[in-house]
């Protein structure tokens, strides 16, 4: 029997799993569905800022476009170091398509005009 | 003359102004000081934001480019780069900015929606000495994800407020060691999904029940001491641990920035620390109304949301169809509950019901929110669990007030 909190929604639930992995004390399925991934393949959504040149701000905020395995995050984070973006930016523009073959893009997640 | 102007051009702010516009008021002025729209939203990089109003979730620059769309099919005037320094009791707002200068402006209603500042070291009266490397979480958040600067290598976090957590994961990911994160309280103030993710996804220990005892260190922070505390919060001899960090982040509370409430004569609650507002986020001047953390200080910017259309609608209302009338009931904290939010409603001019927010001043399990008026028992409602970190909210029906004399008070009464 493991517990565990839900980290799906503000709301918390607090959760038991099974070896079955047979999930109770959840308010709604997704918070089942996070019981079994968290217990078998942990993945997270990663955000975080990449090098911005000729903006006015010089970092560009950034997120995968889906969660990766809770295990890439540290190789993420190495990769971004990496990677420039130019003025202007775009919510939704895509940096880098297929990440680290995560399946997910690096997306930006902030307009940011020219300097 | 505009029909509303809207002080602060944050979450609530962007919000209000839709909403003002949605319901028919076509002259409204948003004033902001920073250089752009959003607030805080655009520093919290984060993803988890807008679960509960756009079922999705969205990181909060993202969050704020919601409503900033949203704004752009209005006819919504926004004035950024801009101060206002009064709002007057019949409603003359001043403000300065470089394009404009000094300016008066007149509106038929008023938004204020300025938002909440960090409590910093002085405010919680931490000994030691006082070194660089001493920063609230939120000036930290700002130097991380927007100006690019790290702030430190060795961190000890002192509060475990969601903003304390959040950086603690953040510094982690850039490549700080976040050393601890220090409670006075004997639970945290965070939401729980981010002791998880934050801290116990990267091993980050939460000390409760501890506080800060000492920074030491000339220039830079060098080392700080952490000791347990007492049920007084009385720091115990003996327990100190020493920490060898170069940073001390602040995540010890948030407070409403009143200024203009003060200067305006409005009156404020001490609980809350915002103004006292009706049903509708009306303040005690009339045509004045308020909403998001400069109200309360919110855990989610969804809720900030639900609250300043509510205030939209409202001032758009008061602007097209009068002033609310009728008597008020005050709203009043029984057992268990540190305050409400609306702390006074007018049944009159409630459309069906009216939503009251409040948080509980300790963890309670099973428990029922029971609502009273007098001896008279109004209503009852059934949670698994509260925590002074979650904000709660119940909804009374118009029918159920309508005809009450006397104070209406919410308890929690936990079951066994």
């Amino acid at each position: 029997m493991r517990e565990l909190v839900c980290i799906v929604c503000p709301r918390g639930c607090h959760m038991k799993a099974d070896d079955d992995l047979n999930v109770s004390g959840n308010l709604c399925p997704r918070g089942a569905a996070y019981a079994k991934a968290e217990l078998t393949h942990p993945t997270r959504v990663v955000t975080s800022t990449v090098r911005l040149t000729g903006g006015t701000y010089p970092r560009c905020p950034v997120k995968t476009s889906a969660p990766i395995p809770k295990d890439r995050v540290a190789d993420l984070m190495a990769a971004l170091n990496g990677v420039e973006a130019a003025a202007p930016v775009h919510v939704g523009d895509v940096l880098v398509k297929d990440i680290l073959s995560t399946g997910a893009d690096l997306v930006v997640t902030r307009e940011i005009t020219e300097a | 003359m505009y029909d509303l102007i809207v002080v602060g051009g944050g979450p609530a702010g962007l919000a209000a102004a839709v909403s003002a516009w949605d319901s028919g008021l076509r002259s409204i002025l948003i004033v902001e000081r920073d250089r752009e729209l959003g607030g805080i939203l655009n520093q919290c990089i984060h993803n988890g934001f807008g679960l509960t109003y756009f079922k999705e979730e969205l990181t909060g620059p993202e969050y704020a480019h919601r409503f900033v769309e949203l704004l752009g099919k209005t006819g919504v005037e926004v004035r950024t780069d801009t101060m206002v320094l009064d709002v007057t009791p019949d409603r003359k707002v001043h403000m300065t900015g470089p394009a404009t200068g000094y300016r008066i402006e007149e509106a038929r209603s008023v938004i204020l929606a300025m938002g909440c500042r960090e409590r910093t070291r002085g405010a919680i009266g931490t000994p030691g000495t006082r070194p660089a490397g001493v920063l609230t979480a939120g000036a930290a958040q700002r130097y991380v994800n927007v100006e690019g600067f790290m702030p430190g290598r060795r961190v000890v976090i002192l509060g475990s407020g969601d903003i304390g957590l959040i950086m603690a994961r953040r510094m982690t990911l850039e490549g700080a060691r976040v050393l601890a994160c220090v409670e006075v309280m004997p639970y945290s103030g965070g939401l729980t999904r981010n002791i998880v993710q934050c801290l116990e996804d990267f091993g980050i220990p939460l000390y409760l029940s501890h506080t800060v005892t000492d920074i030491r260190g000339d220039r830079r922070v060098e080392q700080v001491v952490v000791s347990r505390v007492d049920e007084r919060r009385r720091p115990i001899p003996g327990t100190e641990m020493v920490f060898d960090c170069d940073t001390l982040l602040l995540s010890v509370g948030l407070i409403p920035e009143t200024e203009l409430n003060t200067r305006a004569g409005i009156e404020l609650d001490p609980r809350t620390k915002g103004a006292v507002v009706y049903e509708n986020m009306e303040t005690s001047l009339p045509g004045v109304f308020t909403c998001g953390n400069v109200t309360h200080v919110h855990d989610l910017v969804d809720f900030v949301t639900q609250e300043s259309q509510r205030a939209g609608a409202a001032a758009a209302k008061y602007v097209l169809g009068g002033a609310a009338a009728g008597e008020a009931i005050p709203l009043e904290n029984g057992d268990a509950v540190s305050y409400t939010v609306p702390q006074r409603v007018r049944p009159g001019n409630v459309e069906k019901a009216v939503d009251v927010f409040f948080r509980v001043n300790r963890i309670c399990g099973r428990s029922e929110i029971v609502v009273t008026a007098g001896e008279r028992r109004l209503a009852a409602f059934k949670r698994d669990r509260l925590a002074p970190g979650e904000m709660e909210h119940i909804t009374l029906p118009k029918a159920l007030i309508t005809g009450v004399t006397g104070a209406v008070t919410v308890s929690v009464k936990e079951a066994g």
